[in-house]
This record gives C-alpha cells, sequence and structure tokens, in this order.
C-alpha cells in the first residue's frame, strides 16, 4: 500500500527529460506550478495538458506508472471535489437538505480538481525522471546564491537526501513493526476511525524510535567519515548545461508566454 | 498441538517485473512436545516461513494445518491463530511501546478480550517467567532498560497470549555470552511450562545442536534437509556448501577424524567429545 506511492519515485530511463540537468527541470517545474495558478479557464488547462502529455510522451515513463502513484491521492482529490462542490452560491442545480449543489459550485469543483490532478503529474513528472541524489544537487546549487543571505544551502540538500534515503528503510521498519504488532494480536483493519488511530499508537511509538536511533547510527558514521558540511566539498559529479538545457529553457519561456497571454486576452 | 506443513509456496511481489520465489514446495510435519531448529543462510527463506506459521503471510500455494485447523484458509479468524501460535520476531525490543513494562506486556492478551484479572495473571506470569522481577520491573519504562532486559520484556509480551506453538526468530542475536545463555534456559523453561512446540531460528549451530529434537535446513526457499540433528550434523560438507557451519564440538570431531583418530560421529557436547578422544587415546 504505501509502496504505491509514486511521489519521489524515480523512474529509470534514457530519454531526453531524463537526461536534462535537474536544475533545468526545478525551474521548469516551479514554473509550471506557478503557471496552472495563472490559468483561470479551462483553454488554459487545455494547453497545460497538452503541455504535460507531450512531456510524459517524450519521457516514455508508462502512463500507468504514473497514475498508480495518483491512487493514494485520490482520496484528497474527491474530498476537495466535494467540498468545493457545496461552498459555493449560485444557481442552484441540487439540494440535499441543508446542502446545495450550485452550478458555480460545479464549475469551481471541476476547475479545482483539473488543477490538483495536473498540480500532482506535473510535480510528480520531476521526480520520476530525476533521481533523488541529482535532484537534492538541483537543488543546492540553485539555493547557494543564497547563501550569503544565510541560508544553509548544502545543509538543507543533505538533509532532503538524508530524508529521501532513508524513505525504503523506514518503510521496512513500519512493515516490520505492524508484524510484531499483528502477531501480538493487534488488528488494524476493523473497528471505527477512533480506534483504527488508536491503533496506530503501537507502530507509530516504536517507528520514532527507530527513526531516532537511525538518525544518531548515521550522524556517527559520517562524523567518523569526517564530514563538517558543505564548506570547501567537491563533487563527483558536476552539473553543467548543455544545449538541451537551452532549448528547454526557451520551451518552458514560450509556453510561459502563452499562458499569460491566454489569461489577460481570451 | 501439532502442525503440518503441506506443500506451500510463496512468492514476493507475483506478476511483478521482481518477482521472487521465497518458499517452494515446501512440507515438514511437527509433533507435540517438539522443539523444532530451523536453520540456513540468509535469505534462505527462513523468515518468510515463520510469518506462514502464524498467519501474517498466506502461502500461493499448499496448506498449514495447525491442530486441526486449517490456517490458511480464507475464513480462519487471524485472532485463534494468534493464540495458538506466538511469533518473537528478531530484535523484538524495537516492537515495545507502552508507558510501562506491565502495560505492554498486557497488549496481546488484551487484543484477545480477556478479562482484567485474567490479563493481571497472565502479565505475572510471563514477567516471572522470562526471568525477570515483576514488582520491581512493572512500573519502570521499557525503554529505561537494558538490552537484554528489553528483549526479556518482549518476549513475555508474546508469551503473555499462552501461545502453544513458540516462534522465535534469532532470538539471541546481539546478546553478550551471559544474556545468551540465559535466555536459551529460559527458552527451555517455556517449552516445558507453556509453549509444547517451541520454534528456533538461529545461526547458531552450538545452539541447535544442543537444544533442537528436529532440524530443518533450508536453502534458497527449499527445504534440504529435514531430520534429528545428530543426522543433520554429520552432513558436514554438505552444510558447508550450503554456507552452514557445524557446532564447535562437532567441527572439532570432525577434523579429527580426517587426520586419521577415530571418534564417532554426532557429538555436540565437550562432555562426550572429551570421552571419544580419550578412548581413542587410549
Amino acid at each position: 500500500m504505501i509502496r504505491d506511492i509514486t511521489l519521489g519515485q524515480y523512474y529509470q530511463g534514457e530519454s531526453v527529460i531524463h537526461k536534462l540537468d535537474p536544475r533545468t527541470k526545478i525551474i521548469a517545474t516551479i514554473c509550471y506550478i506557478v503557471a496552472l495558478f495563472v490559468v483561470d479557464s479551462f483553454i488554459g488547462f487545455g494547453i497545460a495538458t497538452a503541455a504535460l502529455i507531450i512531456v510524459i510522451a517524450m519521457s516514455r515513463v508508462p502512463v500507468s506508472f504514473i497514475l498508480r502513484g495518483l491512487k493514494p491521492i485520490f482520496l484528497i482529490l474527491l474530498f476537495t471535489f466535494v467540498l468545493n462542490l457545496f461552498v459555493y452560491d449560485g444557481h442552484v442545480l441540487f439540494r440535499i437538505g441543508f446542502l446545495k449543489i450550485t452550478d458555480e459550485g460545479v464549475y469551481k469543483a471541476t476547475f479545482m480538481a483539473a488543477r490538483l490532478i495536473l498540480l500532482i503529474i506535473g510535480s510528480s513528472m520531476l521526480t520520476l525522471t530525476t533521481k533523488p541524489i541529482s535532484l537534492t544537487d538541483g537543488i543546492e546549487s540553485l539555493l547557494s546564491p543564497f547563501r550569503r543571505f544565510g541560508l544553509p544551502a548544502h545543509e538543507l540538500a543533505m538533509m532532503m537526501t538524508i530524508a529521501l534515503r532513508f524513505i525504503p528503510t523506514l518503510i521496512d521498519e513500519t512493515d516490520k513493526i505492524m508484524k510484531a504488532q499483528q502477531a501480538r494480536g493487534a488488528d488494524f483493519e476493523s473497528g471505527n476511525i477512533f480506534n483504527r488511530a488508536k491503533s496506530l499508537l503501537p507502530i507509530l511509538i516504536p517507528l520514532f524510535i527507530s527513526a531516532f536511533r537511525i538518525a544518531q547510527d548515521m550522524a556517527m558514521a559520517m562524523e567518523a567519515r569526517c564530514y563538517r558540511g558543505g564548506e570547501g566539498r567537491t563533487r563527483m559529479h558536476k552539473m553543467e548545461y548543455e544545449k538541451r538545457d537551452y532549448i528547454a529553457a526557451v520551451i518552458v519561456v514560450l509556453f510561459f508566454a502563452i499562458i499569460i497571454f491566454e489569461r489577460i486576452y481570451i | 498441538m501439532p502442525i503440518e506443513v503441506r506443500n506451500i509456496t510463496h512468492i514476493y511481489s507475483k506478476g511483478m517485473p521482481e518477482e521472487s520465489v521465497a518458499l517452494s514446495d515446501v512440507s515438514f510435519h511437527v509433533d507435540d512436545g517438539c522443539f523444532l531448529g530451523i536453520i540456513g543462510h540468509t535469505g534462505s527463506g527462513k523468515s518468510t516461513l515463520l510469518q506462514h506459521l502464524n498467519g501474517l503471510l498466506k502461502p500461493d500455494d499448499g496448506q498449514i494445518i495447525v491442530d486441526g485447523v486449517d490456517i490458511t484458509a480464507p475464513k480462519t479468524k487471524m485472532v485463534d491463530i494468534r493464540k495458538k501460535v506466538g511469533l518473537v520476531f528478531q530484535y523484538p525490543e524495537y516492537q515495545l511501546f507502552e508507558e510501562d513494562v506491565k502495560t505492554d506486556v498486557a497488549f496481546g492478551p488484551k487484543n484477545l478480550g480477556l478479562s482484567e484479572e485474567e490479563i493481571d495473571l497472565r502479565v505475572r506470569e510471563s514477567i516471572e517467567l522470562v526471568g525477570l522481577n515483576y514488582d520491581e520491573i512493572k512500573d519502570v519504562s521499557p525503554f529505561d532498560l537494558s538490552g537484554g532486559q528489553k528483549r526479556r520484556v518482549a518476549i513475555a509480551g508474546v508469551i503473555a497470549m499462552r501461545p502453544k506453538v513458540l516462534i522465535l526468530d534469532e532470538p539471541t542475536a546481539g546478546l553478550d555470552p551471559k544474556a545468551h545463555r540465559e535466555l536459551l534456559d529460559t527458552i527451555v523453561e517455556i517449552h516445558e511450562t507453556i509453549s509444547s512446540i517451541v520454534v528456533l531460528v538461529s545461526h547458531d549451530m552450538n545452539d541447535v545442536a544442543r537444544l533442537t529434537d528436529k532440524v530443518l535446513v533450508m536453502e534458497n526457499g527449499r527445504l534440504a534437509m529435514e531430520s534429528r540433528p545428530e543426522e543433520i550434523f554429520a552432513e558436514g560438507d554438505a552444510l558447508e556448501e550450503m554456507g552452514l557451519g557445524l557446532p564447535d564440538v562437532t567441527g572439532l570431531m570432525y577434523e579429527l577424524k580426517k587426520c586419521g583418530i577415530e571418534v564417532g560421529e554426532g557429538i555436540f557436547s565437550p562432555e562426550a567429545a572429551a570421552e571419544e578422544i580419550a578412548k581413542a587415546l587410549r
């Protein structure tokens, strides 16, 4: 179940999208997200969807793989949709007790759902085509100009790298603890929501303790290997912009221009 | 309460590219009163097999019958299985979570829906059984205990459910020699009092040879050997090939024999070995 989450999962590939510099991809993704909030019509979403489809096709990541990652978020999506459906005033289409569905509500709900779906798929394209390590390298490099204002760029990137590195470890740990508690007769599947939340305690507490233990071991292992922060640290893979990155940058600018044009004039 | 395992097969991530067969066509039988040992190198399917025995994993094929009940049948109630079969995982101290020892040990019995008095009784009994002083330890936070004590509390948490079958996955891993010895003594005591079948997974051939009545050797998800320890450890070469070893004493006798000294086989204890060597030297 936990393993289905695509967010933050890398899909091995050799496509142009995979080969792009992580910094290019991060900036492109940020632009795309901003664009999604600039858009205020379904035509704009059409353009954004088309752009996304082209990127997906170029990346050669199977659509089924992307959709599998969407599954866990489906509930949140449904929740936002239903919530939006009821809160807006407008021409009433439907009435159940004190709840009413208006045309405005339907419009807004669909609108928000479309935005959310594009947002999730768009940002997961970044993590699907970029190795977590290059991703954090990219973030570090992009944040390093802010170092002079006291932003700990290297430390932030290192924290992210470590966090990503430990996701599978913690999933395994959770699995182990869950099984151990099940062997003691714990039941996570039945009962009402309060009982279920309470039944999570026997998992969460040992998991937290494990996480702290792992973190402590990790910190000691890093110190034992003389880790002392980013100052003067060199890297094995140096990031360099290539021709394809410049082409990508031009395309992103063009896309953004079209979105703004659409917002203002159409 | 005999256990009957019939042709079980388990495949991880079935139908996915990373599909792997963890168990294939494993069958064996354990009689009441048996102390069973399972050996095999890392990744041979031992842990997967253990998890089948108390219903945490379901086989893709085959049946497991505990005390006449098919625990692989879809409608079997999990609580009923766990009442019968207790499983102590590797490093069980990582499953402790309550604020004091007595509440943590009570977690299992509480899940079985027992009465307050019965729970209290069982908690006291199991804490004493694992060699801890109930009155001293009952209100201590499990996180303030030493490693060996934590492990004992965790084991108490499983035996408080009074399982007729107790399975332990490398219970002595990471303990110092004294705690190691004491824990094994405790396990023998549990075997004599609460659990009529004990299944011990261990990499320590000395323990396996000394304690068990029957040994299963796992290799690549298959049951490679199944016999009495004397017979298993007479197969030194075969075990070596599987990445396993012999008990120290048995290994010594094996080497002596190779050097041309006439000693018997299937000897585990230093005392018996000394006698054999003395006989050969006479």
